[in-house]
């Protein structure tokens, strides 16, 4: 394959590699539940441009799309249950900060 | 190129903003033009499916869900959100600068291997290849999405008992 | 045949979800338990599937496509003999109509999820099944709605997301240079590109999310949180399979049918398991709280299976997938005990509690049993297991984690003594006079799996026969 391709693969991994660390800071360094389920978004966002990205630079758009809507799907039916355990914490403990809730010493 | 590196940058300047914002429900917004602008990318990289789910999915129906869990458990008092800002600012001024940091050290490690490519895929249309040979892929869904009803079932409908 | 575990639990909760509530809620528990007996009757006797074909039409229909070897028949056995207990540990512990129906249709989720991950041999799919059965743990762990039980289960939620995100960048990475998600292809593309640096780095990372996902000693934190917090019936579930399959069965698996044994993955999985064992067993000496004690002692067992899988060797792959087997079997057996001790006294604080054996002396035996084969004392399975891996250590060159492992064990009879000497010997304290010995529902699985523990012990001969000899063609297959 041409080397302009390699470099547009990665021009991409550049900007997934950005993401990713914006994701991870925002998990590590947040004290807010709904915060860290929307860094946890960040990094799924990252993981399907990468998908996508390497199924343009390998020609199999097709087989990447098709991963990709599974991925949806899936990252769709964890941040709803995700939700709901945020929800439920939030009725006991009134809060969202991880400050305040922690009877788990891990 | 060019255009697709200008929808990149703003693509990680929304989700910089998505994080560093100090309204929860300002990130939640910005969490979903991310999702938008991501699915432009994938419109322009030739996955005008995937794109269509992207947007309908995750800047739809994850946002909505997360904006009604915010006006839910939003109890905060102005005087509370005011000093949560000063306490986030103090822990998310880092960010832009290791992002600067780490995109010049990437721009100078300059890694370009030889790879070699796999030959070209022989089903070009998506639609095909989900159904006809990523089959098992659907029964996984089918089954994630019988979980999840479930999972509502149980943790929302039964209402919370103290 | 195998695609009617995946199918069957599928109808199971489609009917369950017919409109005949009331009549189903009733039979819910018995259709979940009729469904996984038929799974254990199905590996002990394959011959009795005599319907298959028709189920197999149907699964071609969805592109099934199984790789079923015997390290996927060890885990479907313990996936069956595990869920079974769970679901009479649940029954006693909880008379509500309503949920033990929606414990039953869960149920028969995770098992579809864990059978997936079990039997595909594409690494998509793997990722796939392995979300059902994280996300139907997610739901299991808060199932009674407790507040701490919320805390594990976003503990979980976090850890196994970032770790599923990891795998998802490194099949990317596979996907540049293989074009194809099956084993074998890129097993052979990894071949062919071997010491690029970013496919190093991909492998690196997927490992790295097998180790979350399993909880080894850098990524432990949710372990005992997750464990120590659900309810009884979903502990016994998550540290007898749950975290087992999508962990270390899927580190097996990848380790065995992708990677291959170089030296780096070699250095680093024994690294990762010597590591575990030693903290996993010195944390275990601390605590008070018996289902927290369990969970440490689980991640320290975690690590001789690790510590095994390390050498590369046939031997050390069959001595790590029959600890597999023995962790499964006596984990979820102290597991019971452990909820047996909680439902009749109320608690489980170590301080509070004294002399037991006497009044549960049928929770006593069984948990002495249980807590042997952990500690590795002859003649229980857990010895034979524990003294293979210590075998392929010891041949394989690796001297030093050897004496770690042999050293290891004794920590763990020390801290299981100390637990049994504070539960179930000594001087029955007065407030636990009326203490009674626990139900039907949690004594009799219990008895079940002591014998297994000291069956497989006993005729360990004539089992290894039929054990070893098939493991040894699966290397590097």
């Amino acid at each position: 394959m041409s080397s302009e391709v390699i470099n547009l693969f990665f021009y991409y991994g550049f900007f997934v590699v950005m993401l990713f660390i914006i994701g991870i800071y925002c998990v590590l360094a947040t004290f807010n539940l709904i915060r860290a389920l929307i860094g946890l978004e960040i990094l799924i966002k990252a993981v399907t441009l990468l998908l996508i990205a390497v199924g343009y630079v390998t020609a199999h758009e097709a087989l990447a799309q098709s991963l990709v809507i599974t991925l949806i799907v899936i990252e769709a039916v964890v941040i709803t249950i995700s939700v709901g355990v945020v929800v439920g914490i939030h009725s006991y403990n009134k809060s969202l900060d991880v400050r305040k809730i922690r009877n788990l010493k891990g | 190129m060019y255009l697709d590196i200008i929808i990149l940058v703003v693509l990680l300047l929304a989700s910089l903003w998505t994080v560093m914002t100090r309204s929860i429900l300002r990130s939640a917004i910005g969490l979903a033009l991310t999702s938008v602008i991501l699915s432009i990318v994938m419109f322009r990289l030739n996955s005008p499916l995937a794109a269509v789910f992207e947007l309908s999915v995750c800047a739809g129906l994850i946002s909505v869900l997360f904006v009604s869990t915010i006006s839910i458990t939003q109890p905060y008092t102005t005087e509370e959100i005011l000093k949560r800002m000063k306490d986030m600012f103090a822990r998310f001024r880092f960010l832009p600068l290791i992002i600067i940091v780490s995109a010049i050290g990437l721009a100078f490690v300059s890694i370009k291997p030889v790879i070699n490519l796999p030959p070209p895929e022989a089903i070009k249309d998506a639609r095909v290849m989900l159904w006809n040979v990523r089959g098992f892929d659907v029964m996984g869904q089918i089954l994630i999405l019988l979980t999840g009803v479930f999972g509502i079932v149980i943790l929302f409908k039964e209402g919370l008992k103290k | 045949m195998y695609s009617s575990l995946i199918l069957l639990p599928f109808f199971g909760v489609i009917v369950l979800n017919l409109p005949f509530r009331a009549l189903m809620k009733k039979c819910a528990f018995w259709l979940c338990l009729s469904i996984v007996l038929f799974q254990i009757c199905l590996i002990l006797f394959p011959q009795i599937c005599c319907f298959s074909d028709k189920l197999d039409a149907l699964g071609s229909f969805f592109k099934f496509d199984f790789a079923v070897d015997s390290l996927s028949r060890v885990m479907l056995f313990c996936i069956g003999i595990v869920l079974f207990t769970a679901l009479f540990v649940q029954r006693n512990n909880c008379e509500d109509e309503d949920k033990i129906f929606n414990f039953a249709n869960v149920s028969l989720l995770i098992l579809c999820g864990m059978n997936g991950v079990v039997m595909v041999k594409d690494i998509f799919s793997l990722y796939v099944f392995l979300e059902i059965t994280a996300v139907s743990s997610f739901i299991l762990i808060a199932f009674n709605k407790e507040s701490v039980a919320f805390e594990g289960a976003f503990k979980y939620i976090i850890l196994s997301a970032v770790a599923t995100v990891l795998m998802l960048a490194a099949i990317a990475l596979f996907l540049v240079i293989s074009g194809d998600t099956g084993f074998s292809a890129i097993s052979s593309a990894l071949k062919v590109s071997q010491g690029r640096f970013f496919i190093g780095f991909a492998v690196g990372i997927f490992l790295c999310a097998c180790f979350i996902k399993s909880g080894l000693v850098p990524f432990h934190g949710w372990v005992p949180d997750a464990y120590s917090s659900a309810p009884a019936s979903v502990s016994v579930l998550l540290a007898g399979v749950v975290t087992k399959t999508v962990g270390i069965y899927t580190l097996i698996r990848i380790v065995n049918s992708i990677f291959g044994f170089g030296d780096p993955i070699k250095h680093l999985l024994l690294a990762v398991g010597a590591i575990s064992i030693v903290v996993g067993a010195l944390a275990a000496l601390g605590q008070k709280d018996i289902k927290r004690m369990l969970a440490y002692s689980s991640i320290s067992q975690v690590g001789y299976i690790v510590i095994g899988l390390g050498t590369g060797t046939a031997l050390g792959l069959t001595g790590a997938i029959f600890h597999l087997f023995n962790h499964s079997i006596f984990k979820s057996l102290l597991f019971v005990n452990s909820a047996a001790v909680e439902s009749e006294t109320g608690t489980r604080d170590m301080d509070k509690l004294s002399g037991l054996a006497k009044k549960m002396p049928l929770t006593g035996i069984t948990s002495i049993l249980g807590s042997l084969s952990c500690a590795g004392i002859p003649p229980l399975a857990g010895f034979w297991s524990k003294l293979i891996i210590i075998i392929a250590l010891w041949v394989s060159g690796f001297r030093g984690y050897a004496i770690i492992a042999v050293l290891a064990s004794v920590l763990t009879l020390a801290y299981f003594l100390s637990w049994q000497r504070s539960v179930f010997f000594g001087i029955l304290k007065e407030d636990l006079a009326n203490v009674k010995e626990a139900g039907f529902g949690l004594v009799f699985p219990a008895l079940i799996l002591a014998v297994i523990i000291v069956g497989v012990g006993i005729f360990f001969p004539l089992f290894i026969n039929s054990f070893a000899l098939p493991i040894e063609n699966i290397l590097g297959g």
